[in-house]
């Protein structure tokens, strides 16, 4: 890997371009969004829940006025989930012009990480867990997932679950 | 582009649409001068404007037509048709070029040689049929082609600049001419205005007056002579004719006052007229224009407006939560100022959506006779109540539906003219539009004296499109079978026109209706007309909401849609029923299908239910019922608890919900939570498949089930325990009316001579009856084999819809129960009962029984659930092993799957696959090619036959005819085993 010699000045567009993510846990695992496309962090909420919707939907919430709909990232991902809701923290994001949050179960850090360190994600992982990612950083300590709020966002509402 | 650019665009683009109509009305009236006018001054403003602003290509077209419509207004061309059309291209050549400079900025290159060339041609008389011949007669028929004697002055801006030129010359040769002259602008004004004035005979200060006030000014006789003089040059130097400025002329001294010794307070000359002006001119534009003081406003300003204002209305309701739980507070009465200010705020800013419904229809009058001229008919266009307003955004929801249905009339309704006179209407047909506020709704009717909708035609429809079939149909009224041109894909007119009839119906005019919380109802006679009523809210932004509680979930309800609340102590449920899980209640006379919102909503059981209801008794003592109306269509909702109504703001449902049906939208209450708005059109749906039928085909499924919408006809009867029971009628075969004392007893059973044979009578337990007197007897016929079911009462034969709740055994001889007329209704198990009079009914009819070792295997592909619990047990009887699936897909992949059966037989209409789609690719696997698939289906005629077969069908079978069905699987595998036996 090439690193500048000028340490003072940063290379804009080189390998040593770096990107900040939010990084949050879910069951144990590190995920991360880029910050900005993070548009709050919110203790939890109130959290009203809609019947009939989609399972990963957990249900609406007052964010100053703005109805933010929420979404379950343990059910997202396939994973257990009671009492999770109550407890959870929200990330609230935007995707066309509607706003969301994902709820998970803390709210980290922000990292920058450098864009040349992003791998592809292990094609053996669950396929919802692929889904969903973007990427992968291997970091000191543990291994961060990039998550595309896009393909979280884009599997619920085409797919209407029936609850039994 | 530059805002002068942009205002002319806007201001443009509306007295375009002015024009549009006006013109249209010029045709019906050729010779109202005020019209004329203001044609020509709209026109007129155009070409101006496009002349300032350098729009060559605009201005020459806009000349072209105002030369005509100047010729019009000077009597030297008639209002023909031809002329009204060429204005009408040219208007909209105006409004494409227009509409190009508003996407572009820029004047789009082109030429428009022809339209002007056309225009041109008739402004001299070329083309169109000018009144040349009557030239010489003009001046005796000016009065009444030319307009009054204001437009031949040459109106407003003609009387001005004569009054301007008099008072030039008056300077010019009057002694004291020199002193006036500071004075002579405001004279020349008082004059001009005082010319209208008089001419136009509304209030103010007339030419006479004006005269008056210059004599008690100490103006002379002689001054004022000469003024006369002078006025009377300048009219004619200006074109005005002789005739007219005498008239004009006599004006001055109409109403003159004789003694002109009257002398008031010393005033400057002129000066009140002048000081009136101003005013007198408002008012004159007023009334001409019907416009107020306005001010353009961007509309997302209005909407940013608006919801701030709605934030505003959560956070008063939020502060209004607050203050409740603070008895005594300084905040409380500026808090209760808010809250009024809030109010009054809201209403404003509501006000400022409003629009008149005019604007929705402002372009029908051309369109309508754009059709009439296209289709060779005569309409007239009648609107009332064009300036009822509403909400903007409903406004742009009903433009569309407004125009189609408008279209649908020109093109369906209203007849040809020789046809209209033939069955003694006028020629001219009419096509009406109202519109009128009601309660918080706007209701607009638009009706047509036309043909109306032929129900036979509608008949035909439905039957073809497989939407009903003939015996569903002839149990329906008149009014019933009319609401089928809101189903999907339905259309009347026999040919597709260019107008319509394009695959674009009724049913996208209902759903963008019922989208913004309309209702639309349709009534027709035919020969006589139709008639479309529409219902909307007044606006959809903020709606005043219920606030019911159920499963511990709180959920909004639209209180328009609410009609009362009835709270059901559980301890003493009389009137509420429970039958078979259906919930109904007796709400005075009427018996109401209810939903419980938790069922529907899926919602479990309350999570903490089991430890409030100990501590709080209430939810588990008493429900309420929140009776809503949708439509002709009334059902209850079940619900636990009943809050206060409050001012919601309705907010748009994330996009990932908005399937679901039951929610229209979402607000956020006064607690700051999140709550869902119920949509009471989505409940009904979830109530009845069809909402807006009439009662009588009441049909609740409670929960998210398949809807059904199976109509048949069933006899209705009362027999033993009391309650309402129902037969197909199909299986019945005669009713009869018989002295039981005739019955006789042969070993166990009770018989009846009956038609030369012997016919088992049996009770409605099953067991041989045993009663006396008279009673009517359902008669079940097979062949030689009868049966008599012994019956208290027959009530009625009613057509409903079926949608059964399977009783599961509970009871023998009972299928389930079903509303059939609005009464819960235990269906009974003919077989059961045929069973248990003979137990080898059903053997006849399988000729050549299996042994067990050969037992046939069925798949039997029947979405009903009626109809397969009604042929399962029949062909187990018969011998036959069931196999069930409950649509095609699911057949499919049994086959698939490699199930071997040695008969199918399937249902045609199904949702999804139908029956043909099954048996298509049925046929196209090698391995089922010879296998026979029977169908089944409610309608056989030939023609359904025939395209049966072509599918692939081996037999076509009418539903209920369980007699055919079993000879024909018998006759198929006994071909079968013989084939089997000569191979």
């Amino acid at each position: 890997m090439n690193t500048s010699l000028h340490t003072t000045a940063p290379v804009e567009g080189s390998e040593t371009a770096t990107e900040d993510y939010v990084t949050m846990k879910v069951a144990g695992q590190t995920f991360g969004i880029p910050v900005l496309n993070v548009r709050d962090v919110l203790s939890p909420q109130i959290i009203t829940r809609i019947p009939l919707a989609s399972v990963e939907i957990a249900g609406s919430l007052n964010l100053r006025g703005r109805i933010v709909t929420a979404i379950d990232m343990r059910t997202r991902l396939g994973l257990p989930a009671d009492g999770f809701v109550e407890r959870a923290m929200a990330v609230v994001v935007e995707h066309d012009d509607e706003p969301f949050s994902l709820l998970v179960d803390e709210v980290g850090e922000v990292l920058s990480l450098p864009m040349s360190e992003r791998q592809s994600v292990p094609a053996t992982l669950d396929e919802r867990w692929r889904d969903v990612s973007q990427g992968i950083y291997r970091l000191d300590d543990r291994l961060l997932l990039v998550l595309s709020v896009t393909s979280v966002l884009s599997a619920i509402g085409v797919d209407p679950v029936h609850a039994a | 582009m530059d805002d002068l650019l942009k205002d002319f665009i806007a201001e443009t683009s509306e007295s375009l649409d002015l024009l549009d109509s006006e013109i249209v009305e010029l045709e019906q009236r050729p010779g109202d001068p005020a019209l004329l006018g203001s044609i020509f001054r709209v026109m007129h403003t155009i070409k101006g404007t496009c002349g300032f602003l350098g729009l060559p290509r605009l201005e020459a077209v806009a000349h072209a037509a105002e030369d005509v419509l100047g010729r019009v207004r000077d009597g030297e061309l008639s209002v023909s048709h031809d002329v009204i059309s060429q204005v009408l291209i040219a208007l909209d050549r105006i409004k494409e070029l227009v509409g190009l400079l508003g996407e572009t900025g820029a004047e789009p290159e082109g030429e428009d040689h022809e339209i002007i060339a056309v225009l041109r041609a008739i402004a001299s008389g070329e083309a169109a049929a000018p009144v040349k011949a009557a030239h010489n007669e003009k001046k005796e028929e000016m009065p009444a082609r030319k307009g009054s004697l204001f437009e031949r002055a040459g109106g407003a801006s003609g009387i001005d600049t004569a009054c301007e030129l008099a008072c030039g010359g008056f300077i010019a040769k009057s002694e004291e001419g020199a002193a006036l002259e500071p004075e002579m602008l405001k004279l020349q004004f008082a004059l001009a205005k005082g010319f209208e004035v008089a001419l136009e005979k509304t209030p103010g200060i007339d030419i006479a007056d004006v005269l008056t006030c210059l004599k008690d000014n100490g103006w002379t006789q002689e001054d004022i002579a000469l003024l006369e003089v002078e006025l009377g040059t300048a009219y004619r130097s200006l074109g005005v004719e002789d005739d007219d400025v005498l008239s004009l002329l006599a004006h001055l001294h109409r109403g003159e006052i004789p003694e002109p010794e009257v002398q008031a307070e010393v005033l400057p000359p002129a000066k009140p007229a002048s000081a009136e002006k101003p005013q007198a001119g408002n008012e004159k534009h007023d009334a001409a224009h019907g416009q107020t003081q306005t001010l353009r406003v961007n509309i997302n300003v209005l909407e940013d407006l608006m919801t701030l204002v709605s934030e505003l209305v959560l956070t008063r309701n939020q502060l209004l939560q607050i203050m409740r739980s603070h008895e005594e507070t300084p905040f409380a009465a500026p808090l209760q100022r808010l809250n009024q200010v809030t109010t009054e705020l809201q209403e404003s800013v509501m006000m400022t959506r409003m629009q008149p419904i005019g604007n929705a229809w402002g372009k029908l009058p051309r369109l309508v006779r754009d059709l009439s001229q296209e289709l060779g008919k005569k309409i007239e266009l009648a609107m009332t109540g064009a300036d009822t307003e509403l909400d903007r955004q409903i406004l742009e929801s009903i433009r569309d539906p407004l125009t189609h249905m408008v279209r649908n009339s020109a093109d369906h309704g209203i007849e040809m003219p020789h046809d209209r006179a033939a069955s003694g209407k006028p020629e001219y047909g009419t096509i009406e539009l109202a519109a009128r506020h009601e309660g918080g709704h706007i209701v607009v009717i638009i009706s047509d004296d036309g043909r109306g909708l032929p129900t036979a035609r509608i008949r035909e429809k439905v039957v073809a499109n497989g939407l009903a079939t003939e015996s569903q149909l002839d149990g329906m009224s008149e009014q019933q079978i009319q609401q089928f041109i809101f189903r999907p894909g339905f259309s009347t007119a026999a040919a597709v026109t260019s107008v319509s009839g394009r695959g674009v119906g009724m049913d996208v005019v209902r759903n963008n209706i019922e989208k913004i919380g309309g209702i639309i109802e349709f009534h027709s006679t035919e020969g006589v007309g139709s008639r479309f009523v529409i219902k909307i809210p007044l606006t959809l932004a903020i709606v005043s909401a219920l606030i019911v509680e159920c499963e511990g979930e709180r959920f909004a309800l639209p209180q328009n849609s609410v009609v009362e609340l009835v709270r059901i102590n559980r301890a003493a449920t009389k009137g509420l029923e429970n039958i078979n899980g259906r919930p109904v209640y007796r709400l005075r006379d009427r018996l109401l299908p209810l939903v419980s919102l938790s069922e529907i909503l899926g919602l479990p059981d309350s999570p903490d239910s089991d430890e409030v209801s100990p501590q709080e008794h209430e939810p588990a003592d008493s429900t309420y019922v929140v009776v809503s109306q949708v439509g002709a269509f009334v059902f209850g909702i079940i619900v636990d608890k009943v809050f206060d109504t409050e001012e919601i703001v309705v907010k748009p449902v994330s996009r990932c919900m908005r399937h679901i049906s039951c929610f229209s939208g979402t607000t956020i209450l006064g607690d700051g939570r999140v709550i869902m708005i119920l949509d009471p059109n989505g409940l009904a749906s979830a109530v009845s498949s069809s909402p807006h039928a009439e009662a009588a085909a009441l049909t609740a499924r409670a929960g998210r089930g398949i809807q059904r919408n199976e109509a048949i006809s069933m006899l209705v009867f009362e027999a033993r325990d009391g309650g309402p029971k129902a037969v197909p009628l199909s299986l019945v075969a005669r009713l009869e009316e018989k002295d039981l004392a005739a019955a006789e007893k042969a070993g166990s059973r009770t018989v009846l001579q009956y038609r030369g044979g012997l016919m088992p009578l049996i009770d409605l337990d099953g067991h041989p009856a045993e009663r006396q007197g008279k009673h009517p007897i359902l008669v079940f016929v097979d062949g030689d084999r009868m049966l008599g079911l012994v019956v208290d009462r027959v009530v009625d034969i009613i057509e409903a819809p079926l949608d059964l709740h399977l009783a599961g055994g509970s009871r023998p001889g009972i299928l389930g129960s079903a509303i059939i007329g609005g009464n819960a209704t235990d269906i009974i198990d003919t077989v059961h009962y045929l069973r248990q009079s003979d137990a080898d009914w059903f053997e006849v009819k399988t000729e050549s029984p299996f042994g067990n070792d050969s037992e046939r295997h069925v798949l039997l592909v029947e979405d009903s659930a009626f109809f397969r619990n009604l042929l399962i047990p029949m062909l187990t009887i018969a011998g036959y092993s069931v196999t069930v699936a409950e649509h095609a897909e699911a057949a499919i992949s049994l086959c698939k799957d490699g199930a071997a059966f040695d008969f199918i037989v399937s249902d045609i209409e199904m949702p999804g696959l139908s029956g043909f789609d099954l048996v298509r690719t049925l046929r196209a696997d090698k391995r089922l090619d010879d296998v026979p698939i029977v169908a089944l289906s409610s309608h056989a005629n030939s023609r359904d036959i025939e395209r049966g077969m072509e599918a692939g069908f081996t037999d076509y079978v009418t539903k209920l005819d369980p007699k055919a069905l079993l000879n024909v699987l018998s006759r198929t595998s006994t071909a079968d085993t013989q084939r089997e036996a000569s191979a």
